[in-house]
């Protein structure tokens, strides 16, 4: 990739870590539950726009920005499993398979009509 | 103004680690590509070093000052860039479709246990009792 590439993955991921913070704080001032809410919108909207991207057959130097930069950047995996240890501390195991069971159901189901849109665009 | 200022501050260490979390995890990417049939050991161990790093700084700096930036920047901006959950599920969507039905299921096994006790190894990590000298 060049440098030019690699400059565009570090600015989008940056920006891309900003939008997760501002989105998920913006939940959290106005959802008072224990779920985390926020982090599976996050996640939920990024797969669905992964699943467009691929879907679009975008390819090389821009899939790697666009999919490995910004998207794959706004995403987070290690909140997703912070959140589910938090949930289980405070005895809200139901919740624990509720976060686990919507991201991984809802997610491949994202990743599928994203892919889908993608193609028939 | 002052709020301002500081949201301002936090936002750009966010940015700042974000930076460093993308780099590092497409670096990684790059340096390990593979095919639909493969396991995709950059994902998974992007994904499994940003949740041990995650579980062991939630636990150091659970009882940060409100204004410290170290959190918002080790948290938020490396350990939430350097992981990501869009890619795992673009794996799993790409090994199905290419009939490797059951690789993808012991991907996201692996995936959601390993990455559960590495948040927890994390944790642990952080309260292992002081060894005396």
């Amino acid at each position: 990739m060049s440098a030019v590439g690699w400059v565009a993955v570090g600015l989008l991921g940056g920006a891309a870590a900003t939008a997760r913070f501002l989105i998920d704080a913006a939940f959290a001032a106005r959802v008072d539950h224990p779920f985390p809410l926020g982090v599976l919108a996050i996640n939920l909207a990024g797969t669905l726009a992964l699943g467009l991207v691929a879907g679009v057959a975008l390819s090389g130097e821009a899939l790697v920005i666009v999919a490995g930069g910004a998207i794959g950047s706004f995403t987070t995996f290690s909140t997703w499993m912070l959140d589910s240890h938090r949930l289980a501390d405070a005895g809200h195991s139901h919740l624990v398979w509720l976060n686990l069971g919507l991201s991984l159901i809802v997610g491949f189901a994202a990743i599928v009509l994203g892919h889908w849109l993608g193609s028939v665009l | 103004m002052q709020a301002t200022q500081f949201d301002l501050r936090r936002l750009a260490a966010i940015y700042a680690g974000g930076v460093l979390g993308a780099l590092a995890r497409v670096g990684l990417a790059q340096a390990t590509p593979h095919g639909p049939g493969g396991w995709p050991w950059g994902t998974f161990a992007v994904n499994m070093v940003g949740a041990l790093l995650l579980g062991y700084f939630f636990a150091r700096l659970r009882d940060h000052p409100k204004d410290s930036l170290a959190h918002p920047f080790l948290t938020t901006g490396i350990c939430g860039t350097l992981t990501t959950f869009s890619t795992l599920q673009l794996e799993l969507f790409e090994m199905v479709d290419a009939g490797h039905v059951g690789l993808a299921a012991g991907y996201i096994l692996a995936t959601l246990a390993a990455g559960f006790l590495f948040v927890r190894a994390g944790i642990a990590l952080e309260r292992r009792p002081e060894v005396a000298g």
